[in-house]
């Protein structure tokens, strides 16, 4: 601990701005939840979510998200019942006290890919796939940083060294990644017909991320809305009141 | 003060037994107040609704909150997602903190400028520095909480302030740690007195209420008032302008809220608590920025520490190190530079601190945490006695044009 303490305090004394500034500035996108009247996509959420089922989810848990959730999306009751069947839930012990497998329920949450985390590191080279829960939220740079990272992989400059199993990405802290590029063009096939292009499925997916890390987004724009319109409306009564009261004092 | 003529009999038969309808009467209906007030008076009572307003988001975030470690993140994350209007309440709340030191800081200074620590109003200004500090500590613990990168790493970084104590530090911090490491008992007893101190901040408003009563709210003009031409009761008077106020401020808090609930947070704090990564770039919540800068700015640990709570503590001598009799800066036309010079340095300070220390941040902020001292206790006392001040208007109520009208 006291090793850490010191190399936390290092870490303060000289900072680590070399290495935030070796990694490029992502550049902003138009999304559909952003600004005072957004809301989300609906299509591009439910074809985000199945990048993330078929892609994604292969290595990422998005632990604060159950099945029920995905009504939020668009999806019924009867939807959201047939998704969460198709994931094997370990439940128990039952009454001969053993544990036993069953299908999901829209109760459930998310099925994770890995049982913990040195499972996930063992079956990553080391790297740790994070939880995607929040990750939108949890960045710098939130939606437009996702999107540049899922659609930034190319070949590393002559002069920059790519460790093994990593992969060059422009807007990654350090610019090496251990993930390898996720997406694929043509990679999922989308019900809508909508054609799967690296760029669409990123910015698919990153509307789905964020709407995991702000579920509440629409319910608080429209909320808001109402009540800075009342608070306006609130203020301008009191600002007559006020004068009218003080209207013989100098 | 002679009891008011109650028309209602329940209201006369209680406030017989009770005088609190008499008290109330006092000090909100009749309750002198200089008529010149200008909105910067406003923040006062801005700051107790916000306290009030915190104190009732927070006692409602605890009814759903888990203090431990392996629960605390997803706890609050619950809050968020599954709560009926949880979101709406935490994000209150987390915002309500930031909103409460832009009005506080405000207020003290308008303090500053105004001269309201000025005799007799010592007390009530050394009040107002302990709710200060109280508010500090409130926030710090309650930054905590949530337990992602930045409550774990801040609490990590600032509890080990204390190491800089000589012979005792390392055991004062494994004692405020309660172990070895910022761990559960860490969290447990920082959620128990979080939850504990706004109580002590209420106590200290109702002793700096008690003060200000006493002898009335200064004023802009920094005069006392001479008379009842002078003066207009409280209500509805500045009931009326403080309500004005407070929805101005309910449609800014309610934009930050609703629109860009994170603007004031940091990205990291949505990152789970974790002991083995350090974040690239420790930094407290924007409102600590200035005092970070300052500890910073010296290179050794102890001294660096003592600086930092200097800042604050330089505050408490503020009545006497300024010489001055006049108190309003609207009068001390060379203060009045050098007290702009001290806000632009405070954002500098604040700018500094949010930068990692390296390269010229390493000079400005040294220079900034210079001429921070270097004001309270050089320039406050020795401007007093050089300064020349305007004249004074001979009341309130005489503002200062007229005797020049009057010669016209």
């Amino acid at each position: 601990m006291r090793r850490l303490i010191s190399a936390a305090l290092l870490l303060l004394a000289f900072g680590t701005a070399a290495e935030a500034a070796e990694s490029t500035k992502p550049p902003a996108q138009h999304w559909s939840f952003s600004g005072m009247f957004g809301t989300f996509d609906r299509a591009a959420q439910q074809r985000g979510f199945q990048v993330y089922k078929e892609v994604c989810a292969a290595c990422h848990a998005v632990n604060l998200l159950s099945y029920r959730h995905l009504r939020g999306i668009g999806y019924q009751e009867d939807d959201v019942k047939a998704i969460a069947a198709q994931a094997k839930v370990m439940d128990g012990p039952n009454d001969a006290g053993e544990m036993f497998e069953r299908a999901g329920r829209p109760s459930d949450k998310f099925a994770r890919p890995f049982p913990n985390e040195n499972a996930a590191r063992s079956a990553n080279n080391g790297a740790y796939p994070v939880d995607l829960s929040l990750v939108v939220k949890a960045r710098v740079g939130g939606a437009n940083y996702i999107y540049a990272l899922l659609t930034g992989y190319g070949t590393a400059p002559a002069d920059v060294k790519i460790a093994d199993g990593m992969s060059y990405n422009a807007y990654f802290p350090g610019r090496q990644i251990a993930m390898p590029p996720p997406l694929n063009a043509d990679g999922v096939t989308y019900q809508d017909a909508t054609k799967a292009t690296i760029e669409q499925q990123a910015r698919d997916v990153t509307t789905f991320l964020a709407w995991a890390a702000e579920p509440e987004l629409e319910a608080r724009k429209q909320m808001g809305l109402k009540v800075l319109l009342f608070l306006i409306v609130l203020t301008g009564i009191l600002y007559a009141a006020k004068r009218k009261v003080w209207a013989g004092i100098h | 003060m002679a009891a008011p003529a109650f028309n209602n009999a329940l209201v006369r038969w209680i406030d017989h037994r009770l005088p609190v309808f008499s008290f109330m009467h006092h000090e909100l209906h009749e309750y002198p107040t200089p008529k010149n007030l200008s909105y910067w008076w406003n923040f006062g009572s801005l700051a107790g609704i916000v306290l009030v307003l915190m104190i009732l988001t927070g006692v409602f975030l605890a009814m759903h909150y888990t203090p431990h470690t392996a629960f605390a993140f997803e706890s609050v994350e619950r809050i968020m997602r599954d709560v009926n209007y949880g979101w709406l309440v935490r994000y209150m709340h987390m915002n309500g903190g930031s909103a409460f030191f832009i009005i506080i800081y405000i207020h003290i200074f308008r303090g500053l400028y105004y001269g309201s620590y000025k005799a007799p109003r010592e007390l009530l200004w050394i009040l107002g520095v302990v709710i200060l500090l109280l508010m500090m500590a409130t926030a710090f613990m309650g930054y905590v909480l949530p337990w992602g990168q930045m409550s774990f790493w801040g609490a990590t970084v600032i509890t080990n302030l204390f190491s800089a104590i000589p012979l005792i530090g390392d055991s004062v911090v494994t004692w405020l740690w309660g172990g070895f490491s910022v761990d559960n008992p860490t969290l447990n007893r920082f959620f128990a007195l979080h939850y504990l101190l706004p109580f002590a901040i209420v106590g200290a408003v109702v002793l700096h209420l008690v003060a200000l009563h006493r002898f009335g709210s200064s004023n802009p003009l920094g005069i006392d008032v001479k008379g009842p031409q002078d003066s207009i009761p409280f209500h509805p008077y500045y009931t009326a302008k403080d309500a004005f106020g407070l929805g101005i401020f309910l449609i800014l808090f309610a934009g930050v809220v609703f629109f860009a609930p994170n603007l004031f947070g940091e990205p990291d704090n949505y990152i789970p608590a974790n002991p083995l990564v350090t974040p690239p770039h420790i930094v407290p919540e924007w409102y600590f920025l200035p005092y970070y800068a300052i500890l910073r700015a010296i290179p050794d640990k102890l001294l660096g520490v003592i600086a930092m709570f200097g800042s604050i503590l330089v505050l408490f001598i503020v009545p006497w190190l300024d010489t001055a009799r006049v108190r309003s800066a609207k009068f001390r036309p060379t203060f009045r530079k050098f007290f702009w010079v001290l806000v632009v340095d405070c954002f500098v300070l604040g700018y500094v601190g949010a930068n990692p220390p390296e390269g010229w941040f390493v000079i400005v902020g040294q220079v900034a945490t210079f001429y921070y001292f270097f004001h309270f206790l050089i320039l406050l006392p020795v401007l007093g006695l050089i300064e020349r001040p305007l004249p004074l208007p001979q009341s309130i109520s005489a503002p200062v044009l007229k005797p020049a009208e009057g010669k016209a």
